[in-house]
């Protein structure tokens, strides 16, 4: 349309717009890392977003190739460092696999209790930061301060809190200590309650509804197409999760646990007659799906925690199976994927017979949902690309590896 | 995997020689597939009614080579690169593993990457992981949209994860090593 600035009316009605690059990141508090995204914009609509990942890169597959698998656990800390224990145990993993190892009863209910306290930490960064993304200070805060004694405990377990190192190849490091089960419970039965505390806070606020519920639509066929698993993929209504799904190797772990996956079936959740009931605006697939599949998850953990406490506590054999550091491993390759909080967290591995892998290779769960970023953000407005570039809980260490 | 025995025999009778080989023994089965066939295989994989491989968990590129010559007597291999594909299917709950075979170099050219079709038409994620295994393993994917380096800067040299692969002094006066 014709535009003339001589005539006041039309620059009233029809503000002319050109279209314009804007550089988002790499130091954007929203980017969740250092991440960088150049948009194209015409006025308050974004017409394309192209990610630039990388600047966290390290090339932890080529320190792997030199060191052996055990070594190498405190560098699978490092790459999704808000879940480290799902790292740990996604790795070991795949060495055991290779290895041709079963853990005793009792490293695995271990294993279990451990990584589902992870998963809860990490979708409780995953919603505080999320209520950063969008401009809400006090959520981040209320869930920072469950994390901590989720941290706390981790340290109580292990001596460290971020990067634990502490789920390694033939069971865990360490046993938990006395008295850390009680610990354990009594975080259990304060943080249940605080769960509602979180829906009032931003599951059921009107604001974030409005900021979330059909923004960033995700179809099924195209989170399967680029890749996209776990809360990213169970948000857009597909019924899949590693814990169920996987490879036995992996799924023997929660063998005789009893869950639900969270995923929408015939427009409910499972428990939801507990929870806040998923507002009209909300279109599957969209922001606040994903969200509200993590909060379901919070819930969900508590419950297999518990499980796997009591399991443990009667358990036999010990915590780890001793595995040397010059230990050669087998000729062979194999790859296993196992269900980290942001998705599918793959490893693979070559060994040509040595004590030091010939190849390893992280598949990176967020590497991979943040490659539908552009296709959700098509379209959107400026506003709103936070919004979803937080919806898919990226960690940048996971990314960049 | 699906099938065993028959679903090899299937893959064989529909693509003739683009299934250059089967390893049923190994932790993960693997097909091997020549290049020239890959984006058919894979197509037909994600299509048929009974296998519906629609999703692509991962791609990989491995370089075999052993730069020291007298481990490389013993390393029991030829050198050579691989890709390799591991796909997955929802409706089996089964994982499927591909791998296509290429020399180091194209033509013995060194220097000259060697080339494989590109898939991501196929499935659309395969479109950072080729960036991925072109920027760290230096495999040319023909036909792929937009094959920049994902991980490394624009400007970086050489390919990492090459056994052969030597850190650069300094990057931009930063000292590497």
């Amino acid at each position: 349309m014709a535009t003339s600035f001589d005539d006041p009316r039309i620059i009233e009605f029809d503000v002319r717009t050109d279209e314009m690059l804007v550089n988002m990141g790499p130091q954007h508090p929203s980017t969740h890392g250092v991440l960088r995204l150049v948009l194209r914009t015409d006025g308050e609509v974004v017409s394309e977003v192209t990610p630039h990942i990388g600047y966290l890169h390290r090339c932890a597959e080529k320190i792997g190739e030199n060191l052996s698998p055990r070594q190498w656990i405190p560098y699978t800390d490092r790459m999704d460092y808000l879940a480290a224990m799902n790292m740990n145990l996604g790795w070991a993993l795949t060495v055991e696999k290779l290895m041709g190892m079963q853990v005793p009863e009792k490293a695995r209910h271990l294993r279990v209790i451990i990584a589902e306290l992870g998963r809860i930490a990490s979708h409780l960064v995953g919603m505080g930061a999320y209520g950063l993304d969008l401009g809400t200070f006090s959520p981040f805060l209320y869930a920072f301060r469950e994390r901590e004694k989720i941290l706390d405990l981790f340290e109580a377990a292990c001596g460290a809190r971020l990067t634990t190192s502490y789920l390694t190849v033939g069971g865990a490091t360490h046993d938990l200590p006395s008295g850390w089960l009680k610990q354990c419970e009594a975080f259990l039965d304060q943080f249940l309650p605080v769960i509602d505390e979180y829906h009032d806070l931003l599951t059921n606020n009107a604001i974030f509804v409005r900021r979330t519920a059909g923004i960033g639509i995700l179809p099924p066929e195209m989170a399967i197409d680029y890749g996209c698993t776990g809360p990213v993929l169970r948000g857009s209504g597909v019924d899949h999760d590693l814990r169920r799904d996987g490879e036995e190797f992996y799924t023997q772990m929660y063998d005789g646990y009893a869950f639900e996956v969270i995923v929408e079936r015939d427009g409910h959740y499972p428990q939801d007659h507990k929870y806040p009931p998923v507002p009209s605006a909300a279109v599957l697939g969209d922001c606040w799906h994903r969200f509200y599949v993590r909060m379901l998850e919070i819930r969900q953990s508590i419950d297999l925690v518990r499980q796997a406490m009591d399991r443990y506590s009667t358990a036999k054999g010990s915590h780890q199976i001793p595995v040397k550091l010059t230990q050669k491993l087998p000729k062979g390759e194999c790859y296993l994927e196992t269900e980290a909080p942001r998705g599918q967290m793959g490893f693979y591995i070559v060994s040509t017979g040595e004590a030091i892998p010939w190849r390893v290779r992280a598949r990176s769960s967020c590497f991979c949902n943040l490659s539908v970023c552009h296709e959700l953000c098509r379209g959107c407005l400026i506003a709103d690309v936070p919004a979803i570039i937080g919806s898919l809980d990226i960690v940048m260490g996971e990314i960049d590896r | 995997m699906s099938g065993g025995e028959t679903f090899i025999d299937r893959l064989k009778r529909e693509f003739g020689d683009g299934i250059r080989g089967v390893n049923l023994e190994a932790i993960d089965p693997w097909i091997e597939v020549a290049p020239e066939a890959l984006v058919d295989v894979c197509r037909y994989l994600r299509d048929e009614p009974d296998l519906r491989f629609t999703f692509l968990n991962c791609i990989t590129g491995v370089d075999y080579f052993e730069p020291d010559p007298k481990k490389a007597q013993k390393a029991g291999f030829e050198p050579h690169m691989e890709v390799v594909y591991h796909l997955w299917s929802f409706q089996n709950k089964s994982s499927l593993v591909l791998k296509v075979l290429l020399p180091r170099w194209k033509d013995d050219e060194p220097g000259k990457l060697p080339e494989v079709p590109s898939v991501s038409g196929v499935w659309s994620t395969a479109n950072w992981h080729e960036r991925e295994v072109y920027d760290l393993c230096g495999v040319y994917f023909v036909g792929h949209p937009d094959l920049r380096r994902i991980l490394c800067p624009e400007d970086w040299e050489g390919h990492p994860l090459r056994k052969d692969y030597e850190m650069p002094l300094e990057y931009h006066g930063i000292r590497c090593r």
